[in-house]
């Protein structure tokens, strides 16, 4: 049997009084898209800051191709290949495109200029970024120097989105990525989840869409109340199980682990 | 998925070419108002100019003459180099109450560490510069690590920096003859240089010189680009992968530093070393004056520090410029409460291109 790329065990995060995550048990698998579904306030978004870096667990540990990690910023996560794209997108609204998807890498000229005065190369940093975002195809850009702020809000998540495929080289983790987006948009991000998977990179898709989870995911993570309630194969089950199950509507099945 | 609900298959008949949007229907405010969101020092750019013009019309050659305009730079080097440290913190969405009585604290460190220890005076220069980007340490740590609102910290700072200025230099004056005996290096920052009738200072150009540095530092360094994400929104910038502590901390340690280079220009200035020096009260509102008119934005992240210089050089012109015409130096300061009032209202306006 395969090992998972990216595991948690017992993973525990407090606010106070309110347990976010209860023990909560995670597995991903090479090169699947895991989705992760749930009610609000289940604790998905605390599951996946864990795994990324934004919060720091109280218990438990986090696993990456076997080896244990322990990251106490989302820094660290991306060191370590996991790219996030958080829902809030976390983007410079005054900032270029460009500028946005290299912040906290950005490409330095090689030469004198770079060295000594730690020259930017806006040229190239400029020429990648429309290039991934070319790659998708998502983009009705015509100045990769605009301020984000000046962008559509479908259009700055595809940005977020090839931020995160131009540099995930583990994992990546799309925090609900097709939400603010229209019907064709969302038609492109999802082929781009498929595109991203296709080059062997394993994705966790938190989203509230059935419709789309069902599409694209190869198995489900079915989370409440804090911890992962089973883990079901979307051809196995409907939507309507799936919604049962994560409203506490229908019990879970037998096998916790329909891998 | 029943077909019944394949809803996306009804646009796949719809045009596949790319939005363009007509910029030519924004017609010629539109474009203004693009043009001034991208560049945000044009508009104390174009006052300046604007002012220089009509004080140089209507005053003549006795405003419209190198010696005038060159005099005008060297008004405003003090507050010019202030506004520079201002404009940083600004950035960041912070506000620096303390540059002002930094500056004169250092001063008074430059001065007593050469005649009260005989400290070689490039020394004492270099203890001035190294207390001012501790003070400014302190300053950061404080906003950065312990999450307290920067216009409290320095809020604070101000006054303990400058109670201890006064307490350690024992409201001491040193004179100007005996800086010039005993440590003329101090005052090396007031050597002239003269074109004709043109007159800069060696801290003129030090002015100009830091000014130009930091620029360049804003826009084309990965540090730079942080400063602004940082001050757009903290969050974000985290999360994107900047580490904010460092470039907080990086940004107030600058400033304390600039603050001290704002000292050595102060005493190449005066000639003098004086703890009750009007800086230390009001330079951290001069400061602000300059880069508020300057076009930087209070809220952070927008802006250029050549519009903090632009504004700086507005005051100067029209302190020289009211005072030439022989009017009322109360006119200075009602003209630029207007104008720091109409900066802002621009800024808001500039923001809605964004809407």
């Amino acid at each position: 049997m395969t090992q998972p790329i990216l595991k948690a065990r017992g993973l525990t995060k407090r606010y106070g009084k309110v347990t976010a995550l209860d023990r909560c048990d995670f597995d991903l698998m090479p090169g699947e898209i895991l989705a992760v579904i749930g009610d609000n306030g289940a604790g998905k978004s605390t599951l996946i800051k864990a795994l990324s870096g934004a919060v720091v667990p109280d218990e438990g540990s986090v696993e990456l191709d076997g080896k244990k990690v322990d990251f106490h910023s989302p820094i660290d996560a991306r060191e370590a290949g996991i790219e996030t794209v958080y829902q809030t997108l976390a983007m410079s609204p005054a900032l270029s495109i460009a500028d946005n998807m290299f912040m906290g890498r950005e490409i330095i000229q090689s030469g004198v200029m770079g060295k000594l005065f730690r020259r930017l190369d806006k040229a190239k940093m400029q020429e990648i970024a429309r290039e991934k975002l070319n790659e998708l195809g998502l983009m009705t850009i015509q100045n990769i120097n605009q301020a984000v702020e000046t962008l559509s809000g479908g259009q700055r998540q595809g940005v977020a989105v090839a931020r995160a495929a131009a540099f995930g080289s583990k994992v990546i983790i799309l925090d609900e990525p097709t939400a603010a987006l229209g019907v064709k948009e969302s038609r492109r991000v999802l082929e781009l989840i498929q595109d991203v998977k296709s080059r062997g990179i394993p994705i966790i898709l938190i989203s509230h869409n059935m419709p789309h989870v069902f599409e694209v995911a190869d198995r489900i993570h079915v989370h409440r109340l804090g911890r992962r309630l089973c883990v079901i194969d979307p051809k196995e089950h409907s939507m309507s199980d799936a919604v049962a199950f994560m409203t506490g509507a229908q019990e879970p099945p037998e096998h916790p682990q329909a891998a | 998925m029943s077909q019944s609900d394949n809803f996306e298959a009804a646009a796949s008949g719809a045009a596949t070419d790319v939005a363009s949007f007509e910029d030519t229907h924004k017609g010629l405010v539109g474009q203004i108002q693009h043009t001034l969101h991208v560049n945000p020092a044009l508009v104390p750019l174009i006052v300046l100019v604007a002012a220089i013009c009509i004080f140089g019309l209507v005053l003549g050659s006795k405003f419209f003459s190198p010696f005038a305009l060159t005099l005008i730079l060297q008004q405003v080097q003090i507050v010019g180099v202030l506004a520079a440290a201002q404009a940083l913190i600004i950035l960041t969405a912070g506000i620096d109450l303390s540059v002002g009585a930094i500056a004169v604290f250092c001063t008074v460190i430059m001065g007593q560490f050469s005649f009260r220890y005989g400290m070689p005076p490039a020394a004492a220069v270099a203890c001035g510069l190294a207390m001012g980007t501790a003070i400014g340490a302190v300053n950061g740590w404080l906003v950065s690590r312990v999450k307290l609102p920067p216009f409290i910290v320095t809020l604070g700072m101000w006054q303990i920096v400058l109670a201890a200025n006064y307490l350690y230099s024992d409201n001491e004056t040193i004179r100007s003859q005996d800086i010039a005996n005993d440590a003329a290096f101090l005052q090396f920052l007031g050597y002239k240089l003269k074109f004709g009738g043109a007159v800069f200072p060696l801290g003129v150009i030090l002015m100009i010189a830091l000014v130009l540095v930091l620029a360049y530092m804003l826009r084309s360094t990965a540090w730079g680009r942080h400063v602004y994400a940082v001050g757009d929104d903290p969050e974000a910038a985290e999360l994107a992968g900047v580490n904010v502590h460092k470039t907080l901390m990086s940004v107030y340690m600058l400033v304390g530093f600039i603050c001290g280079l704002a000292a050595w220009v102060m005493i190449g200035r005066y000639g003098s070393v004086s703890p009750s020096a009007t800086t230390g009260v009001i330079g951290n509102i001069q400061a602000i004056t300059a880069v508020v008119i300057g076009g930087i934005s209070l809220f952070g992240g927008r802006g250029s520090i050549m519009g903090a210089f632009f504004g700086a050089l507005i005051v100067g012109v029209f302190e020289l410029g009211l005072r030439m015409a022989g009017a009322d130096p109360q006119w200075t300061y009602l003209l630029i409460g207007v104008l720091i009032i109409a900066a802002v209202s621009v800024d808001q306006w500039i923001r809605k291109v964004t809407a």
